[in-house]
């Protein structure tokens, strides 16, 4: 039995999205839609499990945007529905958003983001609550894995009782941690769709659903944000623990709830700090704060990443200076936190340890002292591309192309493992020189190659994944035809969302719920917008490199290479090796070869290795995925592959 | 039956580098204790994180309460490492006079190593700050009997196997059964239960 089906009151483990999709069942949801990124993928690959039991429908949709379109479409029917995405995700779907929150809903929608303070999994630390007082929409965020689940079912009868869409946010931490969850009811009952909008214009319920007039209904939409404030005043979800009269009040919310309580508990502070735990934290709940601000003068706020509680507090809490009276205020803004990255419990305690003065226990001095004889034996380390990955190989094809022609040529990069290819020390040979956002290097490609008339002469490329070239290249590519912008534009086609755990993308004849669906052909659609379209295996490495040596060389138009070679991690070949692949220590020359060690200081795959004693290349067969790329490399022709059995 | 913990909480710390199993050893590992009444918070990251690079699952074991995802430094019980430099690793970060150590002795290059750039520590200088940072520590050989076994990754399990044998957490071979009997498919069952009883032996 899937886990997700657990009978009422049974306690089991679950991970934060996890808990997060029971929540969203126990609440009836309908529809559940989503674009992957780490850490929210789980939400929605969970409920594709489910979906048939469930009477679900489940869509990977091409990108956030979309995938909230789709979602509101059941809403508008009556229907409860989710969207689920990463942090830069409500970018994305933002312009949608603002729309969507003026023109109202109808069934409960909630929209999941799971956000990444630190960047753990991400190439940004961006974060939406922002959006949440910007297009105000109300905003919870869960402070334990229990309260995922029942957050995320409260959140779908909040959105039914103001009838506007609600933010769930969690991080990280939150939706990759895993706890004891005691499971609710599973509803019996599913609901029909019916889209009524024959009524009058100004009916929410019957009439069409437009954010027009616009400032009518934007007043409407203020006074669902004034009754979400009154329901958070109640709220059983925020609370206050702690003594009558604290030295210093903690106002935190999400996961820094918990690293909060375990400093105070470290720092054995449990009758002289009090907590109070916000998880409705848009709009503020103004007379619980004013209760709770009372309690002290010291205020300390606890959140990542950036200051939104702090800020609002400290406007509510001007707006409350005759009851409670004159506060110091502790957090990001004195730099008390640090104002970027995660936090965890160690900076919390170092932060109470300022404020309150108190010492945590520290190690024995001796024992330190080893620690740090100890780090220095400790080699870093660092990402690589798997073993096997068709990424280093179309980076090694790519390398070889630009030194080639020798021009110096620009390689912009995009969203994906392959942005790897940006990082130091060496992944993909520094080839990569731009990052940005989703799509942005093919833009971005398009736009060096419009500067050759202010003297940037220089090739230009764009690379980028499969599910991203859906995703938000197709505009930029059509920009870079439409304006002869001269790009020779790669496809890292590895037949999947690799990243995040291969969710199935437009490229696919398979859905979320494993239905056959029809492949949107990526060759078809460049060569539709009139580019010249060649595929290659990143694998051959010649046929691979003379393309792109001849793509370079060919000017002034829109050139595209798909390279196609399934991830190394996928279900189809992971553990299977194509080739047996052997060093022959009579041929390796090793350091005396003349190519300065190419195989393991240059091509760095990790199953490569290098035998010391022997002082020649040696092939770490636990490890080796067996692609047989390595074989090509060799200049000495040392390293042999033979078909594997089986 | 619930028996009462050594310390509450206990905080467990698995590591090792990507695609050695990590996140499956620590569910296995939470669910066993899950089942007979523990409350366990597990933190983890995965994604682009465990791209080659170094994993970690901070498991926090209670009867009471709910913990932060993160342990805090220098509080860590138990360290179980699939990789013998990812053990030294969470050591100086983690470590404490009364920390076990229970690592796989099968070494996996960084690619700093395998570059040149950088030298891995032997296994005698590894033991011996083992015997300087920890209480109690075992090396063992988990990949060696994982690949008689059939597959490398199944070295999580003969970890966890030995960790049981340790009888640092209350955890036994039937905890581990009725785990993987709910959470494992059937053809995964056997072999895994057979690791497990391999590893149990290593100590």
């Amino acid at each position: 039995m899937n886990k997700l089906f657990s009978p009422a009151k049974t306690e089991i483990l679950f991970m934060g999205n996890e808990a997060i999709a029971r929540g969203a069942l126990e609440a009836g949801v309908s529809v559940a839609t989503g674009y992957p990124g780490t850490p929210s993928s789980e939400v929605i690959e969970s409920l594709s499990e489910v979906a048939r039991e469930r009477n679900l429908y489940v869509e990977w949709s091409t990108n956030e945007k979309v995938a909230l379109e789709v979602a509101a479409a059941a809403s508008f029917a009556g229907l409860r529905s989710m969207c689920v995405m990463k942090q830069n995700g409500v970018n994305v779907a933002s312009d949608f958003l603002l729309h969507l929150a003026s023109s109202g809903t109808r069934g409960g929608i909630v929209l999941v983001t799971c956000e990444d303070p630190g960047a753990l999994s991400s190439v940004n630390e961006g974060e939406s609550r922002y959006f949440a007082r910007m297009l105000e929409i109300p905003l919870l965020e869960p402070a334990n894995i229990q309260e995922a689940k029942d957050l995320t079912k409260w959140a779908f009868e909040l959105s039914e009782k103001i009838r506007n869409i609600v933010i769930l946010r969690s991080v990280t931490r939150m939706s990759h941690a895993s706890g004891n969850v005691i499971c609710g009811k599973l509803p019996e009952k599913f609901r029909t769709a019916r889209f009524i909008s024959d009524g009058s214009f100004m009916d929410p319920m019957k009439g069409p659903v437009v954010s027009t007039p616009v400032v009518i209904k934007h007043s409407l939409q203020q006074k669902k944000m004034q009754k979400a404030a009154e329901l958070f005043e109640k709220s059983p979800f925020n609370s206050y623990s702690g003594s009558r009269r604290p030295e210093l009040l903690i106002i935190t919310s999400s996961a820094c709830f918990l690293y909060s309580r375990e400093a105070i508990n470290m720092l054995g502070l449990q009758r002289r700090v009090g907590i109070l735990k916000l998880s409705c934290t848009w709009p503020l709940p103004a007379k619980l704060l004013n209760k709770y601000l009372r309690l002290t003068d010291k205020i300390m706020i606890v959140e990542e990443v950036l200051p939104f509680l702090e800020e609002n507090i400290k406007v509510a809490a001007m707006g409350m200076l005759k009851d409670t009276g004159i506060k110091t205020f502790y957090g990001k803004m004195d730099k008390t936190l640090p104002s970027v990255g995660e936090l965890n419990p160690d900076l919390v305690a170092a932060a109470l340890s300022k404020v309150i003065k108190v010492k945590a226990k520290s190690l024995p001095a001796s024992y330190v002292r080893e620690i740090q004889k100890v780090a220095t034996l400790i080699p870093p380390r660092e990402q690589t591309f798997c073993p096997g990955c068709p990424h280093r190989a179309s980076f090694w094809n790519i390398n070889t192309a630009l030194k080639l022609d020798g021009r110096e040529g620009i390689v912009c990069g995009d969203i994906g493992c392959y942005a790897m290819a940006s990082l130091w020390p060496a992944i993909g040979f520094h080839t990569v020189r731009t990052l940005h956002s989703m799509g942005s290097g093919t833009g971005l490609a398009s736009g060096f190659a419009k500067l050759e008339d202010f003297g940037l002469n220089k090739p230009v490329m764009a690379v980028c994944g499969d599910s991203t070239f859906y995703h938000a290249v197709v505009p930029a590519l059509i920009n870079a035809q439409h304006n002869k912008a001269d790009i020779t534009f790669i496809v890292m086609d590895n037949a999947g969302t690799a990243m995040t755990g291969f969710q199935p993308h437009p490229g696919l004849n398979l859905s979320a719920m494993g239905e056959a669906v029809p492949a949107v052909d990526i060759a078809k659609i460049c060569e539709a917008m009139g580019a010249k379209v060649a595929i290659s295996d990143p694998f051959d490495l010649e046929e691979t490199s003379k393309i792109l040596t001849s793509f370079m060389a060919e000017r002034g138009s829109l050139k595209v290479l798909i390279m196609r070679q399934i991830c190394a991690l996928s279900p189809e070949k992971k553990g299977k090796k194509k080739y047996q692949m052997k060093v022959n220590e009579e041929l390796c020359l090793g350091e005396k070869c003349g190519c300065n060690r190419l195989c393991t200081r240059i091509f760095r795959c990790p199953a490569l290795t290098w035998d010391r004693t022997k002082k020649k290349a040696l092939i770490d067969e636990v490890i080796c995925a067996g692609c047989g790329v390595c074989y090509s490399i060799c200049p000495q022709k040392a390293i042999m592959k033979t078909e594997a059995e089986g | 039956m619930k028996v009462s913990l050594a310390k509450d909480p206990m905080n467990v710390i698995i590591t090792g580098v990507g695609g050695q199993g990590n996140v499956m050893a620590s569910r296995v590992l939470a669910g066993m204790l899950v089942n007979v009444g523990y409350i366990v918070t597990i933190g983890e990251t995965f994604g682009m994180s465990q791209r080659g690079g170094s994993v970690m699952s901070h498991l926090r074991i209670s009867s009471t309460s709910v913990l932060s995802p993160q342990i805090p430094q220098g509080r860590a019980d138990i360290i179980i490492a699939l990789e013998p430099v990812e053990a030294l690793r969470v050591l100086i970060k983690y470590g404490n006079p009364a920390v076990a150590v229970l690592a796989n002795s099968r070494m996996v290059y960084p690619m700093g190593v395998i570059t040149g750039d950088f030298t891995y520590p032997s296994l005698d200088e590894i033991k011996s700050a083992f015997e300087k940072l920890t209480a109690h520590n075992w090396l063992i050989d988990a990949t060696s009997v994982a690949v008689d076994l059939g597959n490398p990754v199944l070295s999580n399990i003969v970890m966890i196997g030995a960790l049981a044998k340790t009888a640092l957490l209350p955890i036994d071979r039937r905890s581990f059964k009725k785990e993987i009997m709910r959470n494992l498919s059937s053809d995964k069952r056997q072999i895994s239960l057979t690791a497990f009883d391999v590893g149990t032996k290593m100590l």
